[in-house]
């Protein structure tokens, strides 16, 4: 097992915490192996065959609490009647309670996993019925998981509703070979720059965009910044007489 | 070797005279229009105006590429990315306790709102929110508002400046100071201050800060009386920012511009009262708001926030005098920051006690500072998102774990980046001078912007 490169046998780390049946699956964006950030040296204390699948929380059941139930049933709701069937625009839906008991605490957030070729139509829906009116667009914001096998690219957009008072996230995924994800600007022209900004560093491809320029980094720069497989870069630096390395090259106890 | 005939010139070398008899050249008379010289020399052709990055009112290195016809401009265009720096990659290279270093630096004229916001952030997904002392949040309320103050007053007196005001920045400086002073005091520096940290703040308010806050104070409220007096009724200043930069709320719903710029267009929008953080819900305090949506209403409203904001700062020192001695950090000695720093004899913020102790007596309090200072606390896996009124609009965070000792991802949607999109709506159509009061009136900060 010791000479497996990070992420190789997904598949056997993702057979070994199958879920009982009926569970929500979840969704391995990591594996981790060690603990100590040490590689190469004589491994005495065993834990550098640790290996640790990281798995973003899973969906949720029903019922979400607070006012999370009533959105996903208004937006499901307007899916259906403007002809998008919401089975395949939802792909799930995460409540984190960040520590609180109840979803109607103030730190509880909702995320709506949204499938990328309905993302305009979640949109529309989530800015223009009454009963949801997230009218303010805060933004877009991408991660890398390169582990997470077809869904690398996430893009995240932050929305809120001044009419009453609520804030959620969608997150779309798409894969690094495909990293095509349909433009909002014409639902929300304020992320506009976002999406620049979230192309620039993560190279996701904002279809219909009308400016799909750098915006960050000079427009001839080679590779997109923010990417895991993008260096930090750096250069040892002398300090009283000892060599302090880079950032990326010191350890990690992830 | 000939003679120089001419005056060595300063974009042309001296002696080579064949170039300067091919420049064609214009003269400008007494009796002329500057309409018709235009006209003669370029005929049809656009003028691109590049104004900046250098340009000393464009708070920084934006860039502004105007298209004028005479003194009307026609496309305004804001480029920015000049003071890009990695910020957010950098902290996903670092422990979540640095990760306070490094957003501090981000929009260098409030860094406690970016601190504030990346710990509220973290705290969310380490879900101790609740967990937070109460003085602790009372500290983080009393800075942040003392630093929206010094935020707006650094506004209001570079756009005097930018006027040619220089009363106005001298004011809004000298105010400024005294409250940096505070800051010196609590935090030990003037600006990138570290000082909110996950879990609390990193050390409490030094004795007497309460009574040292107060005479400053006195004094900042003074200031402020001299610049509405000096502003706010000056007939140049109104006719240079009345009807100038006017943005309407619809405008501001579709750029999603917050902060004093959406209050202008009357909608009473902000994030204390509509998502209140660090129990901004139990103080006493109003969200002036405007109708007029132009330069002149958001100069106004800076100067009425201002007030606000004292009497928050006043309501927090109150409780800061009746939670004297309480904690400032979470109990929870796996996040809590080990040593209680105090400024010694020497000025440096240490902790001798400490140091005693770890060194001298317990091996185990030693091992468990060594691990939570270089390796840090984990954060369990997960995602958060945090909003908190910056001076200038709604400062989003986007926190990732992936449940190791360092942010997986951290993104700041900061609000200067989004309302600099502003630029073109509010600058087209109106004057080049009208440029300079219209980017001013949305007060972006470049460090937040580019990051």
């Amino acid at each position: 097992m010791s000479d497996v490169t990070p992420g190789g046998d997904q598949k056997v780390v993702a057979d070994a915490v199958q879920p009982p049946e009926g569970a929500a699956t979840l969704e391995i964006v990591e594996v981790k192996r060690g603990m100590f950030g040490a590689t190469g040296s004589g491994d005495t204390s065993g834990y550098g065959g640790l290996v640790t699948p990281i798995a973003m929380p899973a969906a949720s059941p029903r019922p979400y609490g607070s006012w999370f139930d009533q959105v996903v049933d208004v937006l499901s709701e307007v899916l259906g009647e403007a002809g998008v069937s919401p089975e395949q625009a939802i792909e799930k839906v995460v409540v984190d309670l960040h520590g609180a008991q109840s979803a109607d605490a103030q730190q509880a957030e909702l995320t709506i996993n949204v499938a990328r070729e309905h993302l305009v139509a979640v949109c529309q829906a989530l800015r223009d019925d009454q009963d949801l009116r997230f009218e303010l667009s805060l933004g877009v914001s991408g991660v890398h998981y390169p582990h997470d096998g077809g869904r690398e690219l996430h893009a995240v957009y932050h929305l809120a509703s001044i009419t009453h008072s609520r804030r959620l996230r969608l997150e779309v995924a798409a894969p690094d070979e495909d990293p095509h994800i349909p433009s909002t600007t014409s639902v929300y022209p304020s992320n506009d720059w976002h999406e620049r900004e979230t192309y620039d560093f993560f190279g996701i491809v904002f279809d219909g965009h009308p400016a799909l320029t750098r915006i960050e980094m000079p427009d001839d720069w080679v590779g997109h910044p923010q990417r895991k497989d993008y260096p930090l870069g750096g250069i040892p630096v002398e300090y009283k007489g000892a060599t302090v390395p880079p950032p990326d090259t010191r350890r990690s106890y992830s | 070797m000939n003679a120089p005939t001419a005056a060595p010139h300063a974009t042309r070398p001296a002696g080579n005279e064949d170039m300067a008899s091919t420049v064609r050249a214009f003269e400008a008379y007494g009796d002329g229009d500057w309409d018709d010289i235009a006209r003669e020399a370029i005929g049809e052709e656009r003028i691109v105006v590049n104004m900046g990055p250098q340009h000393p009112s464009t708070h920084g290195v934006l860039r502004l590429m105007l298209e004028i016809d005479g003194e009307t401009v026609t496309e305004a265009r804001a480029g920015i990315g000049y003071l890009h720096t990695g910020i957010e990659k950098n902290m996903e290279f670092r422990t979540w306790t640095q990760g306070t270093t490094f957003c501090t630096r981000m929009d260098y004229v409030a860094p406690l709102f970016q601190e504030a916001a990346y710990c509220l952030a973290v705290e969310k997904l380490l879900g101790i929110t609740d967990d937070v002392p109460a003085r602790a949040s009372v500290i983080r309320v009393l800075m942040m508002e003392l630093n929206r103050i010094a935020s707006h007053l650094v506004c209001l007196g570079t756009g005097g400046n930018e006027m040619g005001a220089t009363t106005v920045m001298t004011v809004g400086f000298t105010a400024r100071e005294e409250i940096l002073r505070l800051f010196e005091a609590v935090t030990g520096l003037r600006m990138n201050h570290a000082y909110i940290r996950p879990g609390g703040v990193a050390v409490d308010t030094p004795e007497g800060f309460t009574t040292q806050a107060r005479a400053a104070l006195k004094n900042v409220r003074h200031y402020l009386k001299q610049l509405s007096d000096l502003m706010l009724a000056n007939p140049i200043f109104k006719a240079r920012l009345t009807d100038v930069g006017v943005l309407n709320l619809s405008g501001c719903m579709a750029l999603a511009i917050t902060g004093p710029v959406l209050r202008s267009t009357g909608l009473p929008y902000d994030v204390r009262k509509d998502n209140p953080y660090c129990g901004y819900e139990t103080y006493d305090f109003d969200v002036p708001t405007s109708k007029g949506a132009d330069c002149y209403d958001r100069a106004v409203l800076r100067i009425e926030e201002c007030y606000q904001s004292l009497r928050i700062v006043e309501q927090a020192m109150e409780r800061l005098d009746l939670t004297e001695g309480e904690p400032v950090m979470v109990a929870d000695k796996k996040i809590a920051w080990p040593a209680q720093l105090a400024v010694g004899g020497d000025g440096q913020g240490n902790s001798l006690e400490h140091i005693k102790k770890i060194m001298g007596t317990s091996m185990e309090a030693l091992i468990h500072h060594f691990k939570l200072v270089t390796e840090g606390f984990r954060v369990p896996v997960g995602q958060a998102w945090q909003t908190v009124e910056h001076p200038r609009g709604e400062l989003g965070v986007h926190v990732v774990s992936d449940g190791g000792t360092r942010p997986y991802r951290a993104h700041f949607r900061d609000p200067s980046f989004n309302n600099l999109q502003g630029v073109s709506v509010m600058c087209e159509g109106g004057q080049v001078a009208d440029v300079v009061v219209a980017v001013a009136s949305l007060d972006p900060v470049l460090g937040g912007v580019d990051r």
